[in-house]
């Protein structure tokens, strides 16, 4: 399948042009192309159901290398839903099935005999709530290579890197031994991504990292996930539309289709596109309408 | 100034709307109900210094006729040391049973279990609770003895021993253990657990590593309830541990616990205010106080090692 299916469900009449609604992206200075070049891992046909509930539909999604995307959409879209099948969280769902490939460096990460451990050793997570565990700051940093066997050489090394990673080590460098919970909201979230960076994956998704956070600790991640970008590719999903616009160099926007005769509602993707060109001139309809305010 | 309740005069002096009634209202039943759980909450505590008052006076007679070193000696009439030690080796025996089956159990319960599972495993596990000891003692003085120990596993035992009673004291344990532990498992915020599967971590990292220091305060309260009921229990031993002092390191050989001392010395044969009468007293007053020791120094203990989360 070609990545270009993508596109598939985001055409829209031709000749509609709509207002530039945000300033132009870096994205445009970055010189993208119009779809990821060098795609670390895709999404073919993802169907997501929850028992008899069908909640995401028909996904086709790929994401570049060192690219930030942002999943978009209102509540009840599914771009959750769909983040959490890019590294088999949605395993840990009773009753959660999931049909179609997702596809990491070509290979199906549904296949049967791959093991969910190692998809997510190669592919992090950062939560919506800052969730750190109850154990010391250096703690929290060193039990991912322990638990994923990490050769490491000297330990006390790999956490000050993790920390100054995540742009934390001069706030904590002190208190390393205390506990994680003495942290401010914005810190701990940043520790949460020091912790996943820690055992050196490739791809981090992030589940609305910012949404418990003050707008400080919020530009703080923000300029983070751009120091980052150049080490990790990174996928966020976010609820706010200014922060996609901010951080991402493209944009998938989510929206919710409800059924004629359950009125269950099907997530759905609707555009996706360098985020510039979402923003300043949307193919959609719907994706206009979400984006210049009218609903959501 | 008006005084009149139905206008306000504002910083201004200018007459407002009608006020909002604020005025303190009393609510009779609310003050009821404070009354009654604050009694209620009483209770316990009263009773506990009822226990210990009672104690006392006996305890103190007691003393006036024995000599301290006669009670604290291995040897003897009134000697406890052999007793305290047959407690100990019931108890040590019944928490190597019941921990490791308990944790064991919790652990399946609240992190690998599926639903079903666990809506059909964990009132079994609570029936267990439920069951008399008296017919625990009866279960390890005609089947564990006989059959376990003596036929299936060619053990040497006595008729009465510690080591049946132990066992079956374990057993009885086990769902306190088993039951609060998984508890406090999962009161463990769900979120700590996709934290750590979202690092690559495996579900039995998850849980050791992170669930369970998390939980480590409940499961410390488990243990130490679990251990205060078999130290407390008094029908298994009295039934299968046997009537005897004995102070032996040799869990086959019956051997008389504090609690089954007193079930017996309670049982009529001595006269009410003869020293042998107030002993029981004098054992009473020094098992409470153990069971007070173990509890203390277990809360300091969790005190110290708990994550809080």
């Amino acid at each position: 399948m070609p990545a270009n299916a993508a596109y598939a469900n985001s055409r829209t009449p031709a000749g509609h042009v709509p207002d530039p609604l945000v300033d132009a992206h870096d994205g445009e200075s970055r010189g993208l192309p119009d779809m990821p070049p060098d795609p670390v891992m895709e999404a073919f046909g993802l169907n997501v159901y929850y028992g008899d509930f069908h909640a995401v539909h028909d996904v086709n999604l790929s994401f570049g290398r060192h690219e930030i995307t942002a999943l978009i959409g209102p509540s009840g879209c599914g771009k959750s839903t769909v983040l959490r099948c890019l590294n088999r969280m949605n395993d840990l769902v009773t009753g959660a099935r999931v049909e179609g490939e997702v596809t990491y460096h070509g290979q199906n990460m549904y296949a049967r005999n791959v093991d969910p451990i190692a998809v997510r050793t190669h592919i992090g997570m950062v939560f919506q709530k800052p969730n750190p565990f109850p154990k010391s700051i250096y703690d929290n940093i060193a039990y991912g290579p322990k638990v994923t066997g990490m050769k490491v050489e000297n330990m006390d090394d790999l956490v000050e890197g993790a920390l100054r990673g995540a742009a934390l080590w001069d706030e904590v460098k002190d208190k390393l031994k205390q506990s994680a919970y003495g942290l401010s909201g914005g810190q701990q979230q940043r520790l949460c991504i020091a912790r996943t960076i820690a055992t050196k994956p490739d791809v981090i998704l992030m589940d609305e990292p910012c949404s418990a956070l003050d707008p400080i600790a919020t530009a703080r991640v923000e300029d983070l996930m751009h120091e980052l970008r150049s080490d990790y590719t990174i996928i966020i999903v976010t609820h706010n539309m200014q922060q996609a616009a901010r951080v991402s160099d493209r944009t998938a926007f989510f929206t919710a289709r409800a059924d004629e005769t359950t009125g269950n509602r099907t997530g759905l993707l609707v555009e996706f596109d360098r985020t510039s060109q979402m923003f300043s001139a949307p193919r959609d309809k719907r994706t206009e309408d979400y984006i210049s305010g009218r609903f959501g | 100034m008006s005084n009149n309740a139905s206008s306000v005069v504002g910083p201004s002096g200018r007459t407002g709307p009608p006020a909002v009634n604020l005025a303190r209202k009393s609510r009779p039943a609310e003050s009821a109900i404070r009354v009654v759980l604050t009694s209620s909450a009483f209770v316990s505590v009263a009773v506990t210094v009822g226990i210990i008052a009672a104690l006392i006076r006996p305890v103190l007679d007691f003393f006036g006729e024995v000599p301290f070193g006669d009670f604290f000696s291995t040897e003897g009439q009134f000697a406890v040391l052999p007793l305290v030690a047959g407690t100990l080796m019931v108890t040590v025996i019944a928490l190597l049973v019941s921990v490791p089956l308990g944790l064991g159990a919790a652990m399946y319960l609240s992190e690998y279990a599926s639903r079903r599972a666990r809506k059909f495993l964990k009132p079994t596990v609570e029936l267990l609770a439920g069951i008399p000891s008296v017919v625990y003692g009866f279960f390890a003085l005609t089947f564990v003895t006989p059959t376990v120990l003596q036929d299936l596993l060619g053990v040497q035992v006595n008729f009465t021993n510690a080591l049946s009673a132990g066992l079956v004291l374990g057993v009885m344990v086990i769902p306190t253990i088993a039951s609060l532990s998984e508890d406090a498992l999962s009161a463990v915020p769900h979120s700590l657990r996709q934290g750590s599967l979202a690092m690559g971590a495996n579900r039995m990292q998850t849980t050791l590593r992170v669930v369970f220091p998390a939980a480590l305060s409940g499961i410390a309260a488990a243990i130490v309830l679990g251990m205060s009921r078999a130290i407390g229990e008094t029908m298994i031993v009295a039934l299968a541990a046997g009537a005897q002092k004995n102070l032996s390191v040799d869990p086959r050989e019956g051997m008389q616990t504090m609690t089954g001392f007193i079930a017996q010395t309670a049982g009529g044969e001595n006269p009410v205010g003869s020293t042998s009468y107030n002993t029981l007293f004098a054992v009473g007053m020094l098992l409470f106080v153990i069971t007070l020791l173990v509890n203390v120094v277990s809360i300091a203990l969790v005190r110290r090692f708990r994550q809080v989360y």
